[in-house]
């Protein structure tokens, strides 16, 4: 018992950058840093909406402008990043089992991209977009 | 048999990304659009506050909001850990408070239009 125990050093801080497949496992956990930052943004605009048309003319007026947009741009590919990876996903989250046989997945992940885009249309023509 | 309040903050998590995967992109572009300063009639203050005076629009932005902060802040407590802060138990009552309290304004703001 008095072996020393070989203990392999790995950094707490960058063991995910070795592996392309733990790279690809923190892309889709930071994707909550944005979609946090877009609900806080989202907390803002419904608070300042409660205020009175003043206040909410000003918030509008903050978010306009080329910084804002960059800043909406990245959140938006990392939202789009969260939606393909949640899909894609969703045949092992909740597989469908039909008799003896598994329903095949792209079926499930293409129910959900069918989804996806219906329901994003019909907020644009909520929304008035189009 | 140990209780876990696990299950509690994992299932908000899950609801939050289902709900974000569908909702989250359409929504940001949407405010991509506020940004560059062509906003549809309906995204005005008029038609935003008429949106949020009906019940239905009160439930919706309650759930998005709600949802998207308890998905994040579930998810950011295990992220912060996985960059080698291992100080699990601080960083979850701090990213749940920051849920929480988002949580609270906004049911208040809401009631209040």
């Amino acid at each position: 018992m008095s072996r020393k125990p070989y203990i392999r050093q790995v950094s707490k801080t960058s063991w995910y950058l070795k592996q392309p497949r733990y790279m690809r496992y923190m892309s889709r956990e930071v994707t909550c840093i944005f979609i946090g930052a877009f609900a806080l943004l989202m907390v803002c605009a419904v608070e300042r909406l409660s205020q009175g048309q003043a206040a909410f003319e000003s918030f509008m007026a903050a978010i306009t402008g080329p910084w804002s947009f960059l800043g909406l741009f990245v959140i938006l590919a990392f939202a789009v990043h969260n939606a393909t990876n949640w899909f894609n996903v969703t045949p092992k989250a909740m597989p469908v089992q039909i008799g003896e046989e598994f329903l095949n997945g792209k079926y499930i992940v293409g129910a959900h991209y069918a989804i996806w885009i219906v329901a994003s249309l019909v907020v644009l023509f909520f929304a008035g977009v189009m | 048999m140990a209780k876990s309040n696990k299950p509690i903050f994992w299932s908000l998590f899950a609801a939050g990304g289902t709900l974000a995967a569908f909702l989250a992109p359409v929504l940001v572009l949407l405010f991509l659009l506020l940004s560059l300063g062509h906003a549809p009639a309906v995204l005005s203050y008029a038609g935003l506050h008429a949106f949020a005076a009906h019940w239905f629009g009160k439930l919706f932005l309650l759930a998005v909001i709600t949802l998207f902060l308890w998905h994040a802040a579930h998810r950011l407590r295990v992220t912060v850990f996985d960059f080698g802060l291992r100080q699990d138990s601080v960083v979850a009552v701090v990213v749940y408070l920051i849920a929480a309290a988002g949580t609270i304004t906004t049911a208040l703001c809401l009631l209040r239009i």
